[in-house]
């Protein structure tokens, strides 16, 4: 649910006005206008300032879908991600949510499935979009044997470093986790900082946690300690908790990180401040084909798989997954339109995404035939031969357990936790459930 | 005074009239009706339904369960509300010391010194500025490896300047300072309309009975504004104890907890953990802690004599 946290700033008084749109949106219900129109809202977390070419595309899809519709008008509202979850949820409260909007997958979903929100899409799927997209994506949206989402994004996360700064400073780019400690504190020596991390926004530690459990763990023991058939006081976890620490230890992140927003930690790498970045494929742009960012930046950036941790670790196996997904209202008055915009939403966007925002889309794609940034058909490339990608841990989880991880992560990185004390504030949570 | 002028004849009639409507009690329900509305749609009916919703077990989506007082229990017994309680009520100490320094330079500002008027409206600047921005402005400075604070520190010597933001026994403390920043030309504007509001004649009177400049501000001036301190105490208190949107932009309660606020604590429980029920509970508990201390202040600060001119 951290997934694309883009915008840092909410407003107090956006909160405050959110509240008061729940007295105030009496008049959104009205499903038909004067003229015999049928109207879909749809709501999306793309500003144009933030995520111009996302915010494009998703115009060009409605334009197409309305001029081969005639009759249906679709009703957009856009807002930034951090005032868009926050505006869903207070809808969903007084049961005004639009027609169709963005949601994430797993835990994010449980308290709106719970509650009745959203519709169930198999029907779209087994009819429409039958082996669209790329196995278990679709699948990440699924409770109770019901998908309730139809995804759009697909993104792993990848270790991105600057070649030039390594170049620079005669220092060997690492390929086992050893060496990235060795590089890091060659740099140090030289006075850069190695790895740029933002981990007030917590979920950027927590990739780094999951990377480690799954190198010494094997990917399924995370896994298996969230859906309470493992434990997170599994030796393999206390181990990959310890090695954070030893990450902080031997000054591989930046000073301060506890302190710094995602954002802040991107444009230190953006800026070559620090040569090291971890981040998903959805930042892929900025160092292809976004024309805002230097062209000599762009061309020295490269990236690797999250190596192996003593010789131990799958190197194919990522952290990752869907980002945000489509859903469609239970109590929409145009449900059947609502479906058939989705499915027809989704279908337009897996190729648009590709050749105009440049994302990965989760439908499958077929990368020989359209011209595409060298970078961007590597990653694909590791995407399809992945041997597996687990989920955010922070989207598996349900919401209250996800805050407990984020600020644990964030303690663990201070040092403020151990990992024996790290592992049990999990298990703490975990049971209260 | 001439009694007969005209002028002061027809405003005495005014003030006859103004009284025959002001003892119609149908005229004061009247004119206070459309106030007591709107306070009572958007402040009290939300009150009262919070304290509501913390009588229930709901993640602000689907069905509420009834569980009585549960979580205002859970409540009274969390740590880590407690935590954000002491925080607040830190905040809230360091607002009332502040005020002594922002009394301090409105005497100055008051006195008739060359450019008193420039550097009021100087210190009102942070007034201007909404939280967003200061906040952003802030980060900004306390960022550790680009930040001014630190550019500056690495300057003059110092080797291995604070991470302001991270390090989680500081960072309370580098939070407080921009909010105090923030406030800080709203008390003094406060305390320069009450100062200049006291009366030429009786400094004189003072000066010729040969008290010093010292002495005018502590025994005349001080009493003189009494009130207007009270108030700003209250203010100052009850702002604190509420306080939300620095800390929220700057660190969102961060590191683990560090900075975190009963405000921000309230906001991270109803909206990122989905937990509405006790969130509204809090927010309850929130309410009825500052309303006990905003009693208690008023107890203390309150005077019997009125003081007039």
């Amino acid at each position: 649910m951290m997934i694309k946290k883009k915008t840092l700033t909410v407003l107090l008084s956006a909160v405050a006005s959110s509240f008061m749109l729940v007295g105030c949106s009496s008049d959104s219900g009205e499903a038909t206008s004067a003229s015999g129109e049928k109207e879909i809202q749809f709501m999306h977390l793309w500003p144009e300032g933030s995520s111009k070419k996302h915010y494009d595309v998703v115009n060009d899809i409605i334009a197409d879908y309305e001029k081969e519709h005639e009759g249906v008008k679709v009703d957009l509202e856009v807002l930034s991600n951090e005032q868009y979850k926050d505006k869903l949820r207070v809808l969903s409260t007084s049961k005004e949510l639009p027609d169709v909007g963005l949601t994430w997958s797993a835990g994010f979903l449980e308290p709106y499935v719970g509650g009745n929100m959203f519709a169930p899409l198999d029907d779209v799927i087994e009819s429409d979009l039958k082996d669209a997209f790329v196995p278990g994506t679709a699948e990440a949206y699924a409770i109770d044997d019901k998908t309730y989402g139809l995804p759009l994004e697909l993104n792993i996360v990848s270790l991105y470093y600057n070649e030039k700064m390594f170049k620079d400073n005669n220092i060997e780019v690492p390929s086992t986790y050893e060496e990235l400690i060795e590089a890091s504190k060659a740099f140090r020596e030289k006075g850069i900082q190695p790895v740029a991390l933002g981990n007030r926004d917590s979920w950027t530690g927590s990739m780094w946690y999951m990377y480690l459990a799954d190198r010494i763990g094997g990917a399924d023991t995370l896994n298996k300690a969230i859906d309470r058939s493992g434990s997170f006081e599994d030796p393999a976890l206390v181990e990959a908790a310890k090695e954070v620490q030893t990450l902080v230890d031997n000054g591989v992140f930046v000073d301060g990180f506890n302190g710094l927003a995602d954002e802040e930690a991107k444009s230190m790498f953006m800026s070559e401040q620090a040569p090291m970045y971890m981040i998903a494929t959805w930042d892929l742009p900025n160092f292809t084909t976004n024309e805002d960012v230097p062209q000599e930046f762009r061309d020295s950036v490269k990236y690797m798989n999250f190596p192996t941790v003593k010789g131990q670790g799958d190197m194919t196996s990522f952290v990752g997954g869907p980002g945000v997904g489509l859903f469609v209202a239970e109590d929409s008055d145009v449900k059947e339109d609502a479906k058939d915009f989705a499915a027809y939403f989704v279908k337009e966007w897996g190729e648009k995404a590709v050749t105009e925002a440049g994302v990965i889309p989760a439908t499958k794609v077929d990368a020989e035939s359209l011209e595409l940034p060298q970078m961007y058909t590597d990653i694909l490339n590791e995407l399809n031969s992945a041997s597996n990608i687990t989920l955010f841990a922070d989207v598996q989880m349900s919401p209250g357990v996800a805050q407990t991880h984020l600020d644990s992560i964030q303690a663990l990185f201070g040092k403020e936790m151990t990992p024996e004390e790290f592992a049990k504030a999990h298990e703490d949570a975990l049971s209260k459930q | 005074m001439n009694l007969d002028s005209p002028l002061l004849l027809s405003k005495d009639m005014g003030l006859n009239v103004m009284n025959k409507v002001m003892s119609n009690k149908l005229f004061i329900a009247f004119y206070i009706a459309p106030a007591l509305l709107m306070i009572t749609i958007l402040i009290f009916i939300p009150l009262f339904l919070s304290g509501y919703y913390g009588l229930m077990d709901w993640d602000g989506i689907g069905a509420k369960t009834f569980i009585g007082l549960e979580n205002y229990i859970n409540g009274v017994q969390d740590k880590l509300f407690w935590n954000s309680a002491l925080h607040s009520f830190l905040l809230a100490v360091f607002s009332t010391l502040s005020l002594a320094v922002y009394l301090l330079v409105s005497f100055i500002l008051a006195s008739k010194i060359k450019g008193s008027d420039f550097l009021r409206k100087i210190y009102l600047i942070p007034m201007l500025l909404s939280s967003v921005a200061i906040a952003q402005l802030w980060v900004k400075m306390y960022n550790p490896s680009n930040g001014m604070l630190n550019a500056f520190l690495n300057l003059i010597g110092v080797d291995n300047p604070p991470a302001w933001l991270a390090n989680p026994s500081i960072v309370l403390y580098a939070i407080f300072i921009p909010i105090l920043w923030q406030y800080a030309g709203f008390y003094i504007l406060i305390y320069y309309a009450a100062l200049k509001n006291i009366p030429e004649s009786l400094i004189e009177a003072a000066r010729i009975d040969g008290a010093t400049p010292a002495q005018i501000a502590l025994r005349i001036k001080l009493p003189l504004i009494k009130e207007v301190v009270s108030v700003t105490i209250v203010l100052a208190i009850v702002g604190s104890l509420k306080y939300f949107d620095l800390i929220y932009v700057m660190t969102a309660g961060g590191p683990n907890g560090a900075s975190e606020v009963m405000a921000s604590y309230m906001y991270k429980l109803a909206f990122s953990s989905y937990n509405f029920g006790y969130g509204s509970a809090i927010g309850f508990l929130l309410l009825i802690i500052t309303l006990i201390v905003t009693f208690i202040i008023r107890k203390i600060t309150t005077t019997k004599e009125r003081i007039e001119y």
